[in-house]
């Protein structure tokens, strides 16, 4: 593995809700009756099945309970291993599948003054993504406007699959609200499964499942550039979680060598798509997807073409990697630096603000 | 390579621009009465009365339309005529075959709609209807041009009637299934067509299209033509995946597949994501006994079009590289608008030995064409 940078920011962390009694001091009464009353179970996603290999390192499992559930193990497994100065929660909770606009809003207050209490106040070395009820973007902007305010939280938290591609109109007071905060949107691995996780239907084993989260990120890239985001929204910023990067080349060269074909469709896409990603969108290194050797990953990293893109993430506590080697061999010093201080504190300016004062 | 000739006129071309074999040419008709010949009276009654129907609900026009007519043809390709591109052999000999002294043109005929026709008894008679169409109208008058057996993959037994059919007719290089269908391919309920692809030597070709009518993106359906187009690549992604995945090359040890119009720089990318996949969730699909890499560099094989263009033009030579040149074969995609010229395709020049192979060699391999 590359030696890792003392003080990095880990930019894609997990804290599971252990159980929906958790967030019951959470919820509004009316929601809380409902669940209680209805007998609402789990909100939990089928993207990570508890007993996959993928879903927890072996030995980040809890003798009780889900992996991520437990503040004392993270602290143990994900922050001090790795010399970690600051992570992100990315609370991964099945609130942005759920049908009702209504029900979803208020899982995803629950969900946000639960990180705050049980996780932010305690641990000072850790930030938070505001999940939003993706249903409905005028609720989803209620809540950002309700939680913004608390500096810690530090991202607005979006799943790359949901009822339309991301950079439709739908999701636009989304990104508004996030330029007005200063917040970038996080765009995480995972879905609301409206429609089949592939272009051609419903794979059969989970494995294609994840493999297809690459793929999705393609689509939303596409879909943020096409309708025109970052034309309307020129100070956003978007992060790609959990989304791999090693496609990332081939998909730009590909979406700039159309564009020049077929721009006059877009005609607010006004720069070549390369460069608008370059200056807008930034990637989480876990999984790293990585070819085979180093030699290759550097060749890799030459058609990447910007050493500004890559943030940290140990993506705990899923197991992506072998022992403590998060960093994939064949990145030099200096990247390693940048991957794990100078990016993420470019991207996250309420880092930096904070780390300031 | 001679990035200054410009014109096209073939006394103009590099002789070694000249005499490659093309694995993306499609042929179109005058009027889509020329079917009638080839159908039973049943079915040519259905044919004037219901018409083919599809899984999207425009009936004549794309629900992306085109930068140019005729559903995103090339602008000069329109015969003399003045009917559609692609429908005139003698134009496409002037415009392809003979301007590059073409060894072969492999068909990719996107016409009849048997591919993804709902009432699969039409489509299977249309897949019949469009393959002795190819043989009478392209390939007996002009034999450098290879058929692709059309079938409806939703009707079992049809297809693999079809594919026994066509067996050992040498006119025929390949058998033709739209990527997106109903279910991704590698799904087990498709095994026994793809069985009897390999048995009767025929490869798979999997060329951009289709409408299962599913979203184009697992998030939904997205807005632009400029969004459809890098979906294709994504849906061979998850070709490739589903392929691989559900172990058909395991069960099918003899199956070729090839991926028409999809590019191709995004395949070792994918390989080492399925590769970091499978080694943590192996146990669900215990049935592969390799990385899903190596599964991929034994069965499958990529053509050109529509090639992607690195920022830094050489690195389409690592690119190359990682898939392997033996399984690459170009294909210009005539007479589409965002056709690639075998002169200007590659923006870096190729060392002479992997010219040879992705021009002339590796199709004539495959296809075991003389």
């Amino acid at each position: 593995m590359s030696l890792l940078e003392p003080g990095g920011i880990d930019c894609d962390i997990h804290p599971a809700v252990p159980n929906i009694r958790a967030l019951h001091p959470y919820l509004s009464d009316h929601w809380r009756d409902v669940v209680i009353q209805r007998g609402v179970h789990e909100l939990e996603s089928i993207a990570y099945p508890t007993n996959s290999p993928l879903t927890s390192r072996p030995d980040w499992r809890l003798p009780n309970g889900k992996p991520g559930s437990d503040l004392d193990a993270l602290r143990a497994h994900a922050l001090t291993p790795f010399g970690t100065s600051v992570a992100i929660c990315n609370c991964l909770y099945g609130v942005q599948l759920l049908f009702s606009e209504d029900m979803g809003a208020g899982f995803a207050r629950a969900v946000n003054d639960w990180i705050a209490a049980e996780w932010l106040d305690k641990e000072p070395r850790l930030r938070a993504s505001i999940v939003v009820p993706m249903q409905n973007a005028e609720l989803a902007v209620e809540e950002i406007d309700r939680v913004a305010p608390d500096k810690r939280f530090v991202q607005i938290l979006l799943l790359v699959m949901h009822d339309h591609p991301l950079g439709k109109r739908h999701y636009w007071p989304i990104y508004a609200a996030a330029e007005r905060h200063g917040l970038p949107v996080g765009i995480h691995a995972g879905s609301a499964y409206r429609h089949p996780v592939t272009p051609l239907g419903w794979p059969t084993y989970y494995t294609e499942d994840y493999a297809a989260q690459a793929t999705a990120f393609q689509a939303a890239l596409s879909s943020l550039v096409c309708e025109g985001v970052f034309t309307k929204f020129p100070d956003l910023k978007i992060v790609l979680l959990e989304s791999g990067f090693t496609w990332l080349p081939a998909h730009l060269w590909r979406l700039t060598k159309f564009w020049r074909g077929l721009r006059m469709e877009v005609p607010w896409v006004d720069r070549a798509p390369t460069d608008i990603v370059r200056e807008h969108v930034r990637l989480t290194v876990t999984p790293c997807d990585g070819p085979p050797s180093p030699e290759m990953l550097q060749k890799l990293m030459e058609h990447m073409g910007s050493d500004e893109m890559l943030l940290f993430s140990t993506d705990y506590p899923h197991w992506q990697f072998d022992g403590d080697a998060v960093l994939p061999d064949g990145l030099s010093r200096d990247l390693v630096r940048k991957i794990m201080i100078d990016n993420p504190r470019a991207t996250y300016t309420r880092l930096v603000s904070e780390v300031v004062a | 390579m001679n990035m200054t000739v410009m014109d096209r006129k073939p006394e103009a071309i590099n002789q070694s621009f000249l005499g490659f074999i093309d694995c993306d040419v499609h042929p179109f008709f005058k009027t889509p009465a020329e079917f009638d010949a080839f159908l039973p009276q049943r079915w040519r009654e259905h044919r004037a009365t219901i018409g083919g129907r599809t899984r999207q609900g425009l009936a004549k026009a794309s629900n992306y339309p085109r930068m140019s007519p005729g559903n995103g043809q090339r602008m000069d390709a329109w015969p003399p005529d003045g009917t559609h591109p692609g429908s005139d052999l003698p134009f496409m000999q002037e415009q392809l075959l003979d301007l590059f002294n073409v060894a072969y043109g492999l068909l990719a005929p996107l016409v009849g709609g048997a591919g993804g026709e709902r009432n699969v008894e039409f489509g299977a008679a249309m897949a019949t209807a469009v393959n002795e169409w190819q043989l009478a109208r392209w390939c007996d008058p002009d034999p450098r041009l290879k058929a692709a057996v059309q079938v409806n993959i939703e009707h079992e037994k049809a297809a693999i009637a079809e594919i026994e059919k066509r067996a050992g007719d040498r006119r025929f290089a390949q058998v033709n299934i739209p990527p997106r269908g109903v279910e991704p391919l590698g799904r087990q309920r498709y095994w026994p067509i793809l069985e009897a692809c390999a048995a009767n030597g025929f490869p798979v070709s999997l060329h951009l299209g289709g409408n299962g009518g599913h979203p184009s993106t697992g998030g939904g359906w997205p807005s632009f033509y400029h969004e459809e187009h890098p979906s294709y690549v994504q849906s061979m992604q998850t070709l490739v995946t589903s392929l691989v995945c559900e172990g058909v090359f395991e069960h099918i040890p003899n199956l070729k597949v090839v991926l028409v119009e999809g590019g191709f720089a995004w395949l070792p990318a994918l390989c080492w994501r399925l590769d970091k996949a499978w080694k943590r969730l192996h146990a669900e699909v215990p049935f592969l006994k390799q990385k899903p890499s190596e599964y991929v560099r034994q069965h499958i094989w990529v053509t050109t079009q529509p090639i992607e263009e690195p920022e830094r033009p050489r690195d389409m030579l690592s690119t190359l590289e990682w898939i392997g040149v033996d399984r690459v074969m170009f294909s210009t995609d005539y007479p589409h608008w965002d056709q690639d010229d075998p002169r200007f395709a590659f923006k870096v020049p190729l060392p002479e030995e992997w010219r040879r192979k992705i021009y002339h060699e590796n199709a004539r391999a495959l296809y075991g064409l003389d």
